[in-house]
C-alpha cells in the first residue's frame, strides 16, 4: 500500500507497508481485513448450500416422495432424478445444522466481523499475530474443503444429526456411513483448531494493543463481546475435542467409549458435546448481539444504556452458559434430580439477556431514530430474539419440555434465536460495516426491500413451526405422512416450505445489491453514519495498516447528542477542549 | 517472509499491559489445552467410578516404563529451564545444549513409551480390548502426541535460531512454557493409570 507517514503522539516510528503481489496481497494476506473478507466469502458460499439444503428438506416434507423442484440435476447415489431417500435426508439434516453452525455464523459473525473490525476498534494496524492469523482462515479453508469432499465419498455424508449422537455416529454399519462422519469429525475438529487461533489473536489484540487512551471500559460494546465469545469458546471447545478423538476412535479403532455393549456410555458423548454445545450458542450470538448494540446506539443517536452493566451481564451469562448443559438431555436417561437443578440455571440464564434486551429497548428510548437499512435488521434482530428466547424459558422447564422435546417446537425456538441473531444481526452488521469494508455504500431501498421481504417470510414459516411441533411433529423425519397423526398438520407443513422458498427467494435483492453496490454503489465517505468507534477514523476502505497515525482515544464509544455540542456525535478520538463536551 | 513479518510488527504503538504479547498467547492456548485434557480425565474418572475390574486390568500394566518416563520427563523440565537460563546469561553455547538435551530426553520419553505399547499389545492388550484399555491409549497417546510437538518446537528452537537474541529469549521461554505443562499432564496420568 501507499507509503504512511506517521507524526502523532504515541505512534514515532514511521510505518511503510510494500506493495504486495496479487498472492501475498489477496490469497496469503496476513491483513487481518483481507482475511476477514476470506472468512465472509467462504461463509456466505457455505450459507448458500446451507440454505439450499434446507429448501431440499422442506420440499421434502411438504410434499413427501416427489422430485425436488429445479434439483433432478443431482446424481445418482444422492437423488433418484429427483426423488430423495430417507439417507440422503438424513445426511441433509445433519449437515444443514453442522453447516450452518459452525460453516455460516461461526466464520461469518465471529472470525469475519471479529477480524475485520477488533483491530480497527481498539485502533490497531493488525492482529497481534498475523501470520497466526492466516493459518487459521487456511486451516477454516483446509476444514471447508474437508466437509465438501465428505458428500463425494462412499457411503455418503454424515448421517447421524448435527449433534452426531453416538451409538448411531459410533458404528458405521449402524448409518452406512463410513468415511463421511470421519471427514466430518476431522473437519469439525480442523474448524476447532482454526477458531481457537482465532480466539487467540482475538484475545491477545484486544488485551494489548488497544490504542493509547483506549481502557478497556472504553471498547466498544462489540469488541466486549467477540472476547468474552472467545473465553467461552476456548474453554468450552476442550472436552468436545476429547470426545471427539473417543468417537474417532470408537470408529477406527473399534473402542467402546460410547457403546454401553462394551461398558461404555451414549451418555457420556451428550454431555461433552452439550457442556460445549450449550457455551457455542451464545459464543455466536454475542457477536451479533455486539453488532445489535452498536447499530441501535448509532441510530438512535444516543449513549448506550447502562453499558457497563451490559458488560457485566455477558460475563454472568457466560458463566452461567457453562452450567445449563444438561437441559438437552431431559429425557435422555440422566438423573431425574439433575433436571431441576439445570432447569433453573437455564431460566437463571435468561435474566442477563433480558437486561441487555432491556438496555437496548431503553437506548432507543427517546432517541432521534433513522430508520435505515441496517437499523432495520438491528431491530427487526432485537424483536425476532425476543421471540426465541421466550420460547427458550418453554424448553428450559423440564416438565414442559419433556412433552416437547425433539419436535419442531424445539426447531422453531433455535431458529428464532440463531436464525435472528446470525442471519438478521448478520445482515445488519454487513449493511451497516459494508462502507467500511468495500468503500461503497449499499443501495438503501433494495435493502429495505430485502429487509421486509426477510422478516415477513422468516416469520410465516417459523411462527407455524411452533404450532406443526405442539402437535407433535417429531424432529428430523423424513415423511411426516407416514404418521396418521400428524397428516391434519399437513397444511401448514406446505405454507411453512411455501415461505421458506419465499424466504431463499427474498434473498436474491441482497445479491445483486451487493454486486451492483461493488462496482457501481455511491462512494463512501469515511464515516457515512455519523459513529464515534475507531474504525470511522480509519479510511473506507482502510489501507494495509489501517490508520495513518495511530489514534488517541479522549473518550468511550457511545457520546452522541451531548449537550452543549455543535454536532450530535463525537468520535473517540476527537480532542476537545472545552471543558463541557470532554466529559469522560 | 522475514521480512514482511517485520513490516507487520506493531513496532509504533506500545503495548496496553506489561505482559508480552508472545506469552499472553501461549498461555491462553495452555487454558484451551488444560481443558482438552481436563475433559478427558473427567471422563476417565467418571467412567472408572461407574464401572468394575479397571484395578485389574491397569495390574497388567508394567511400572518400570512409568517410572522412568516420569524421572525422564522432570529431567527435561530441568534442563529446559537451564535453557532458559543459558539464554537469559546469553550464553548461546549453553543454550544449545540444554536443548539439545530437553529434544534428546524428549525423544527418549517417546521411544520409552513405544516400547511399552509394543510390550501391552505383544500381550494382547489393544484399545479395543476393554475400556479402560481404550481410556489407556486414549490419554497416553494424546499426551505423547503434545510431547512429540513439544520435540518438534525445541527442534526448531535449536536449528533456526543459535543466538540468544533477546526475541530467542522470549521464545525458549514460551517453549519452556508449553513444555512443562506436557509435563504437569504426565504426572496427572501417571497415578490415575498406573497407581490406582
Amino acid at each position: 500500500m501507499s507509503d504512511m507517514v506517521v507524526a502523532k503522539v504515541a505512534d514515532v516510528t514511521p510505518h511503510v507497508y510494500e506493495e504486495l503481489g496479487f498472492w501475498r496481497k489477496y490469497v496469503f494476506s496476513t491483513d487481518h481485513k483481507v482475511i476477514a473478507k476470506q472468512y465472509l466469502a467462504l461463509g456466505l458460499l457455505w450459507a448458500i448450500a446451507g440454505g439450499l439444503m434446507a429448501y431440499m428438506m422442506r420440499w421434502q416434507l411438504a410434499w413427501p416422495e416427489t422430485p425436488v423442484l429445479l434439483f433432478r440435476w443431482i446424481p445418482e447415489p444422492f437423488m433418484y432424478d429427483g426423488y430423495m431417500g430417507p439417507e440422503f435426508y438424513n445426511a441433509l439434516v445433519t449437515l444443514h445444522g453442522t453447516i450452518m453452525v459452525f460453516f455460516v455464523a461461526m466464520p461469518v459473525l465471529l472470525a469475519a466481523f471479529g477480524n475485520f473490525l477488533i483491530p480497527l476498534m481498539v485502533g490497531a494496524r493488525d492482529m497481534a499475530f498475523p501470520r497466526l492469523n492466516m493459518l487459521s482462515v487456511w486451516v477454516f479453508a483446509l476444514a471447508s474443503l474437508v466437509l465438501f469432499v465428505s458428500f463425494f465419498v462412499p457411503g455418503g455424508a454424515a448421517a447421524a444429526g448435527w449433534t452426531g449422537y453416538p451409538p448411531l455416529s459410533a458404528r458405521a454399519e449402524y448409518t452406512g456411513v463410513e468415511w463421511g462422519l470421519n471427514l466430518w469429525l476431522i473437519a469439525l475438529a480442523l474448524e476447532f483448531a482454526s477458531f481457537l487461533m482465532g480466539g487467540i489473536n482475538f484475545l491477545t489484540t484486544v488485551i494489548n494493543l488497544r490504542a493509547p487512551g483506549l481502557s478497556m471500559f472504553r471498547l466498544p460494546l462489540f469488541v466486549w463481546m467477540q472476547i468474552v465469545a472467545a473465553v467461552l469458546f476456548m474453554l468450552s471447545v476442550g472436552p468436545l475435542i476429547a470426545g471427539a478423538v473417543m468417537l474417532l476412535m470408537d470408529r477406527l479403532l473399534g473402542t467402546t467409549f460410547y457403546l454401553p455393549a462394551g461398558g461404555g456410555d451414549p451418555l457420556l458423548w451428550q454431555h461433552l458435546f452439550w457442556f460445549f454445545g450449550h457455551p457455542e450458542v451464545y459464543v455466536i450470538l454475542l457477536p451479533g448481539l455486539g453488532i445489535v448494540l452498536e447499530i441501535i446506539a448509532v441510530f438512535s443517536r444516543k449513549p448506550i444504556f447502562a453499558y457497563r452493566s451490559i458488560i457485566y451481564a455477558t460475563i454472568v451469562a457466560g458463566i452461567l452458559s457453562f452450567i445449563v448443559w444438561a437441559h438437552h438431555q431431559f429425557i435422555s436417561g440422566i438423573d431425574p434430580r439433575l433436571a431441576m437443578p439445570f432447569s433453573i440455571t437455564t431460566i437463571l440464564i435468561s435474566v442477563p439477556f433480558a437486561f441487555v434486551v432491556f438496555a437496548m429497548i431503553a437506548t432507543l428510548w427517546k432517541g432521534a431514530i433513522q430508520f435505515t437499512t441496517p437499523m432495520l435488521f438491528a431491530l427487526g434482530t432485537l424483536a425476532n430474539f425476543i421471540l426465541g428466547g421466550v420460547t427458550g424459558i418453554f424448553n428450559g422447564s423440564a416438565p414442559l419440555d419433556i412433552y416437547i422435546h425433539d419436535t419442531y417446537f424445539v426447531v422453531a425456538h433455535f431458529h428464532y434465536t440463531l436464525f435472528s441473531v446470525t442471519v438478521l444481526g448478520g445482515f445488519a452488521g454487513l449493511y451497516y460495516w459494508f462502507p467500511k469494508m468495500f468503500g461503497r455504500m449499499l443501495h438503501d431501498t433494495l435493502g429495505k426491500v430485502h429487509f421486509w421481504l426477510t422478516i415477513i417470510f422468516f416469520n410465516s414459516a417459523f411462527i407455524p413451526m411452533h404450532l406443526v411441533g405442539v402437535g407433535g411433529m417429531m424432529r428430523r423425519i423424513a415423511n411426516p405422512l407416514q404418521y396418521e397423526f400428524l397428516q391434519p398438520l399437513q397444511p401448514l407443513n406446505v405454507w411453512i416450505t411455501v415461505s421458506v422458498i419465499m424466504l431463499l427467494i427474498a434473498q436474491i435483492p441482497f445479491v445483486v445489491n451487493c454486486v451492483w453496490s461493488l462496482v457501481a454503489g455511491v462512494r463512501a465517505e469515511q464515516n457515512p453514519w455519523r459513529a464515534n468507534t475507531l474504525e470511522w477514523s480509519a479510511p473506507s476502505p482502510p489501507p494495509h495498516g489501517n490508520f495513518a497515525a495511530v489514534p488517541v482515544v479522549y473518550r468511550g464509544p457511545y457520546e452522541y447528542s451531548l449537550p452543549g455540542s455543535a454536532q450530535d456525535w463525537l468520535p473517540q478520538d476527537y480532542e476537545v477542549l472545552t471543558q463541557a463536551a470532554a466529559r469522560s | 517472509m522475514e521480512q514482511a513479518s517485520t513490516l507487520n510488527r506493531h513496532i509504533a504503538t506500545p503495548l496496553s499491559t506489561s505482559v508480552p504479547t508472545g506469552k499472553l498467547g501461549v498461555w491462553w492456548f495452555l487454558a484451551s489445552e488444560v481443558t482438552v485434557f481436563g475433559g478427558l480425565i473427567a471422563c476417565y474418572i467418571l467412567t472408572r467410578l461407574g464401572s468394575t475390574g479397571w484395578k485389574e486390568a491397569a495390574a497388567h500394566l508394567s511400572l518400570v516404563f512409568p517410572l522412568l518416563n516420569t524421572l525422564v520427563l522432570l529431567t527435561s523440565s530441568m534442563t529446559m529451564v537451564m535453557a532458559h537460563a543459558a539464554v537469559e546469561a546469553k550464553d548461546s553455547h549453553r543454550l544449545r545444549t540444554f536443548l539439545m538435551v530437553t529434544v534428546l530426553l524428549g525423544v527418549g520419553f517417546l521411544l520409552l513409551k513405544a516400547m511399552e505399547y509394543s510390550r501391552e499389545m505383544a500381550q494382547g492388550f489393544f484399545p479395543h480390548t476393554g475400556l479402560f484399555w481404550a481410556f489407556y491409549y486414549g490419554m497416553t497417546g494424546l499426551h505423547a502426541l503434545h510431547v512429540l510437538g513439544g520435540v518438534i518446537v525445541n527442534l526448531i528452537l535449536l536449528l533456526t535460531v543459535p543466538t540468544a537474541t533477546e526475541t530467542q529469549q522470549r521464545r525458549v521461554e514460551f517453549a519452556g512454557l508449553y513444555w512443562h505443562f506436557v509435563d504437569i499432564v504426565w504426572i496427572f496420568l501417571f497415578p490415575l493409570l498406573y497407581l490406582t
